[in-house]
């Protein structure tokens, strides 16, 4: 079991999703940063989509009320268990009592921290995510609280003391980042692309559009110069993925995230890309975007690198933790 | 402009669909033509269709179009479009026989305050927006939004009233609303930028029950006043 000590707003339970019931309204929620999350769970020998907890404003503070072997994946930030330094993207064991602490991130904007054996809340509908509009799934279908608890399985791993090499390190971002405040994703047009002005279509790729404070995990509104349609057009309510481009009538784009309606009715404009909205998830309010025009094999071969970075980094804990064990004098082939 | 050619216009396959991709694993059918339930059925029926392709994990029926969402990019993708095309130009309308819903409403009052703007609106009293609403059945299209709200066909274009410029910050779960040319009942308690005329108990989403959902596509509804507060 593990005691929140302290929390601000919007830090919830999340896994990969809860994709299947779209059909029924219900949206996908599940991290933001899915990477993040699946680098936590490969360090730690779990499964995929073993639940974590997304954290979304610092600092947060918690207890380890049994022994634990943890990873806080996403962000840089400073992190202390008991008071001593440890390192993000790092495995980590925690005795019974002691208190982890992750301050405001350097880097990055949603931490996650992973636990061996994955956070134990209950499954609805296929997932452990927190389903803020539907309040259900996750913790009692809200935000985590200061007292609340979460059940874990008490697993610990026998090494610890490994890493994995952060993606913003491992994987190149479609263009140089001349600038650390402006994030670079590339993005498919989409249906009514045709339906905006030229100098609509062509601001759309070359404005630095920035993040403005009416961001969350439902989408992020973006602010610059408008983009304007050739003319009016009213739509019927058509589904909605995460990375979805909308315009709105004042013309400012919205992204849409993780906790997304599952229908809308905007005028629709460009997809980021499934191998790029980690990075929106770890860009913070403030900071500006730019977007890529790719094309569909282009946004397809962009998740070579991502699934090539999983699978080493699958094969690199394999080695390490046996290379370790060998060392130690364990018995190799014991539980990973 | 005779009826033949009418009737000829709306099963016309030259007014072909807009198909596009959504990113890489999504990809929007959109079928051409007015909002009619001649349509929807149409596209329950390529609903039901691609349900069966193997590459789909999730669909998501909205207005007169089809969200397919692959589990994997598809190779081809306009492989896929020409496989919806054929099926929308030759597949018959699909009929649900959906459940019909008979359920009461408290019209008027606080929570259904929007029924001064639908008068205004529409240039008819209380008691005629309240009649015209109850007098027609309406038909659940499509499930989405919010985890169980349905978008009802079927309004009375009388009493349709556009959305409120300034949304209600925390309109009730169960709130009776027109938003256009649609109705509904809210399915979540917070913002809605659609005009509330009435309240219900009935709570359309439990995702302990199975399903979860109450309505589903292709349910009836009627609705009867419960009680009315002007």
């Amino acid at each position: 079991m593990i005691t929140i000590l302290e929390t601000s707003a919007l830090n919830t339970v999340q896994d990969l999703g809860r994709p299947g019931y779209r059909n029924l309204g219900v949206g996908t929620s599940g991290a933001m940063d899915a990477l993040a999350l699946q680098v936590g769970n490969i360090l730690l020998g779990n499964q995929i989509d073993d639940a974590c907890i997304e954290l979304q404003t610092y600092p947060f503070v918690l207890r380890f009320d049994a022994p634990a072997t943890f990873a806080v994946t996403g962000i840089d930030a400073l992190i202390e268990l008991d008071g001593r330094t440890v390192l993000p993207w790092m495995v980590e064991t925690a005795a019974a009592g002691q208190v982890l602490r992750i301050g405001p991130p350097k880097a990055g904007a949603r931490g996650y921290i992973c636990l061996a054996g994955g956070i134990e809340v209950p499954v609805v509908l296929g997932s452990r995510s927190t389903q803020l509009r539907g309040s259900f799934g996750g913790l009692d279908g809200r935000p985590l609280e200061a007292g609340d608890t979460l059940g874990t399985t008490g697993t610990t791993l026998d090494i610890a003391g490994y890493g994995a090499l952060p993606p913003a390190s491992a994987l190149d971002a479609v263009a140089e980042a001349q600038d650390s405040k402006v994030i670079h994703l590339r993005a498919l047009p989409a249906t009514d692309y045709a339906l905006f002005t030229p100098e609509a279509q062509k601001r759309l790729w070359e404005t630095a559009w920035r993040i403005t404070p009416q961001s969350n995990r439902v989408g992020y509104r973006l602010s610059g110069t408008p983009l304007e349609l050739r003319h009016r057009v009213e739509l019927r309510s058509y589904g909605v993925i995460a990375g979805l481009v909308q315009v709105p009538p004042a013309g400012e784009p919205i992204v849409q995230l993780a906790d997304a309606n599952t229908v809308g009715g905007y005028p629709r404009i460009a997809t980021v890309i499934e191998a790029d909205l980690w990075r929106l998830a770890q860009a913070r309010i403030g900071m500006r975007i730019r977007l890529h025009e790719c094309s569909f094999a282009e946004g397809v071969a962009a998740m070579q690198p991502v699934n090539a970075y999983l699978d080493d980094l699958r094969t690199l804990v394999a080695r390490y933790r046996s290379s370790a064990r060998c060392r130690a004098g364990m018995k190799s082939g014991a539980k990973a | 402009m005779n009826t033949d050619i009418k009737n000829d216009v709306a099963r016309d396959t030259t007014a072909a669909p807009a198909i596009n991709m959504i990113g890489t694993r999504a990809m929007l059918f959109e079928a051409p033509g007015d909002f009619t339930m001649a349509h929807q059925r149409r596209v329950w029926a390529l609903m039901d269709a691609a349900q069966a392709r193997p590459d789909v994990l999730e669909l998501i029926p909205g207005v007169t179009n089809l969200m397919l969402i692959f589990s994997a990019p598809p190779e081809r993708p306009q492989a896929v479009a020409e496989w919806l095309c054929h099926a929308w130009n030759t597949l018959p309308e699909r009929h649900i026989e959906g459940h019909l819903f008979e359920i009461g409403v408290r019209y008027g009052g606080a929570l259904g305050e929007d029924l001064e703007a639908v008068c205004a609106h529409s240039g008819l009293s209380a008691q005629d927006v309240i009649s015209i609403h109850h007098g027609s059945e309406y038909t659940v299209c499509a499930i989405g939004s919010a985890p169980g709200f349905g978008y009802l066909h079927g309004l009375d274009p009388r009493i349709a009233t556009p959305r409120k410029t300034v949304p209600s910050l925390n309109m009730q779960a169960g709130t009776v609303i027109i938003g256009g040319m649609q109705a509904g009942i809210s399915a979540l308690t917070g913002p809605n930028g659609w005009n509330s005329i009435g309240f219900t108990d009935l709570r359309l989403f439990d995702p302990h029950k199975q399903p979860p959902a109450l309505f589903a596509v292709g349910d009836r509804i009627r609705f009867y006043p419960e009680s009315i507060e002007l």
